[in-house]
């Protein structure tokens, strides 16, 4: 019986038919994808502390209202994400349980700190960007809630590349002062970038079984050379440099060849020893326990209005 | 030339309100207590600052139209023409900025925000109609578009006063402390500042609209105005709480520390 239910699914999922919440699934998709999904919300969440942190500071009032609209979004994508994930059983709630008591990880870039303006150009350009190279071929995942809130979030990923290749381009034409800004916040952010495409793939257990069911459809490695070919043309119209004394066009390959990552340093960020592992998680606990009582009070308040209703009917 | 200084002035007042109340609604974006409102207050924010560039914009045209005549700042310290809309916001002091002492006080809790916000945008909504007659066409057209984003301020916010006021022990407690902490700073509102010259300002009638409209809210959630207080006031001539140099420090910091650049 199993077994054929399994084939229906392999078999539906090789037609290219999207799988929805009430078709059977195996149990193994449905938690591969409720730990993709989640992870992959709590980053929209959390990504918003580092950006979050410069609103007040931004130096214009039209950066600000970019980067408020800008950040304003990925707390949209999480909303989207959170509601994708509840489709396969598991609460918000629930899933808030898992990031709070580290159970679930978000993307490690989020642990790296924003030291200035600059920053603010280098993540939509390079965070945002290796997020959408990630994120399009997730348009086509095989489970349709993921794959429909996908199409939503890459949408708006675009104008958050582009706002932040725009600093970047504005800093380039500035002072000397602000082109040390912006070399300085490229050189903090590149190799963090990298990392995001995941282990490589001889050490992503993962990898076959995802793309066997669709979930994925490109390997990380494959991902993360077609991020360094993008970047080191993007940079050149910056008059900018990566921070990599190997990058070098390779003609053979048709690709840029590029320098060993620090799977170290990866591995502890994962591990929870980043530079701001602690107090990224702090804010979040600190606002969902603040949060309690409102949240609290919100519920009262419906009851006794639905209770009021009720009674007048 | 007292009629554009005056209206220059207001402007300053307008613009200055919606961008520091911006500010601290933005303080909360990505920590707010639902992810929901967390958005929704980030909008709002949004939404001010919208507000606050249209405002400085027009107040910029004004100011560099009859440059000659004007005093630029009272500290002396010059910001050099053509003034922009950053320039108005990021180079001017403490003494100089001229919003209400309510936008500029702390965020406080959830309580203590959403009040805020409910008695400040049901009093903007007052007088942003009001301006919706004033002589300059340009004025009116930023006050009708700002009244359909503050008309959602007041809902917003208002369904929070309810919610809190009527929710929980412990939410209703907080309400009213929030309202104690605040009311001293909602007096200040109705005090036609010397620069609100438009004829088609009426402060007295924005105070009777408002005081119906909060008192009947704050009844229906069983919340209690104090009796009596004393009116914190001095925002609107440039005699700010300490808070404000904070707020200050921090917005102005990168236009300070590089100055002469573009962002
Ligand atoms: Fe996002
Ligand atoms: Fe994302
Ligand atoms: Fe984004």
């Amino acid at each position: 019986m199993e077994q054929d239910f399994e084939k229906i699914f392999q078999d539906k999922v090789d037609r290219e038919i999207r799988i929805e919440p009430k078709d059977w699934m195996p149990e193994k998709y449905r938690q591969t994808l409720i730990r993709q999904i989640s992870q992959h919300a709590h980053s929209e969440i959390i990504g918003m502390l580092p950006e979050g942190n410069w609103i007040t500071r931004a130096p214009s009032l039209r950066r600000k209202a970019i980067l408020l609209a800008k950040v304003q979004d990925e707390a949209g994508h999480g909303l989207y994400l959170y509601s994708a994930a509840e489709t396969l059983g598991i609460t918000r709630d629930q899933m808030y349980e898992q990031l709070h008591t580290g159970k679930a990880k978000y993307s490690s870039i989020f642990n790296y700190p924003t030291l200035s303006w600059a920053d603010m150009g280098v993540i939509g350009w390079l965070v945002d960007g290796a997020a959408i190279m990630n994120q399009v071929p997730l348009c086509r995942t095989s489970f349709g809630p993921y794959a429909r809130a996908m199409v939503r979030v890459c949408k708006e990923e675009s104008f958050h590349q582009r706002q932040g290749f725009e600093i970047l381009y504005v800093l380039s034409k500035g002072t000397e002062a602000q082109r040390r800004m912006a070399q300085d916040a490229i050189n903090r952010w590149w190799w963090p970038s990298l990392m995001m495409f995941g282990p490589k793939d001889d050490e992503s257990p993962n990898t076959i079984q995802s793309m066997k069911w669709k979930i994925k459809r490109f390997s990380n490695d494959e991902l993360r050379q077609k991020f360094v070919d993008v970047c080191a043309e993007q940079v050149k119209v910056l008059g900018f440099t990566l921070p990599d004394k190997d990058l070098k066009w390779n003609e053979e390959r048709g690709h840029y060849d590029f320098g060993e990552i620090n799977w170290d340093e990866f591995w502890q960020v994962v591990q929870g020893n980043g530079p701001c592992n602690k107090e990224r998680l702090d804010a979040r606990k600190k606002a969902w326990e603040e949060g309690a009582w409102v949240r609290d009070a919100a519920l009262a308040y419906a009851n006794k209005k639905a209770k009021q209703k009720q009674a007048a009917a | 030339m007292a009629t554009a200084k005056n209206e220059i002035d207001f402007l300053l007042h307008l613009a200055d309100n919606a961008l520091i109340i911006g500010h601290r609604n933005s303080e909360w974006c990505g920590h707010g207590p639902i992810l929901e409102q967390d958005i929704a207050i980030t909008n709002i924010a949004l939404d001010y600052i919208g507000q606050a560039r249209n405002l400085y914009q027009h107040a910029a045209e004004l100011i560099n139209q009859h440059a000659d005549k004007i005093e630029l700042t009272q500290t002396g310290k010059d910001i050099s023409l053509p003034v922009t809309e950053d320039s108005l916001a990021y180079l001017r002091d403490v003494v100089e900025f001229k919003n209400l002492l309510i936008t500029e006080i702390p965020n406080g809790d959830w309580a203590q925000t959403t009040l805020r916000l409910f008695l400040l945008s049901q009093f903007q909504l007052e007088l942003f109609t009001q301006l919706l007659k004033h002589e300059d066409a340009q004025v009116a057209a930023i006050a009708e578009k700002s009244i359909k984003e503050i008309s959602y301020h007041v809902k917003w916010s208002q369904d929070w006063v309810l919610r809190l006021g009527d929710g929980t022990e412990e939410s209703k407690r907080r309400m009213q402390q929030a309202i104690d902490a605040i009311w001293a700073y909602t007096g200040e509102m109705f005090i036609q500042p010397e620069y609100a010259t438009a004829t088609c300002l009426n402060y007295a009638a924005i105070q009777t609209a408002w005081n119906q409209k909060v008192t009947a809210i704050f009844e229906e959630a069983g919340l209690l105005i104090p009796a009596k207080t004393f009116v914190q006031k001095g925002g609107a001539t440039g005699m700010h709480t300490e808070h404000l140099g904070y707020i200050l420090a921090e917005m102005q910091y990168l236009q300070r520390a590089y100055p002469n650049s573009e962002w």
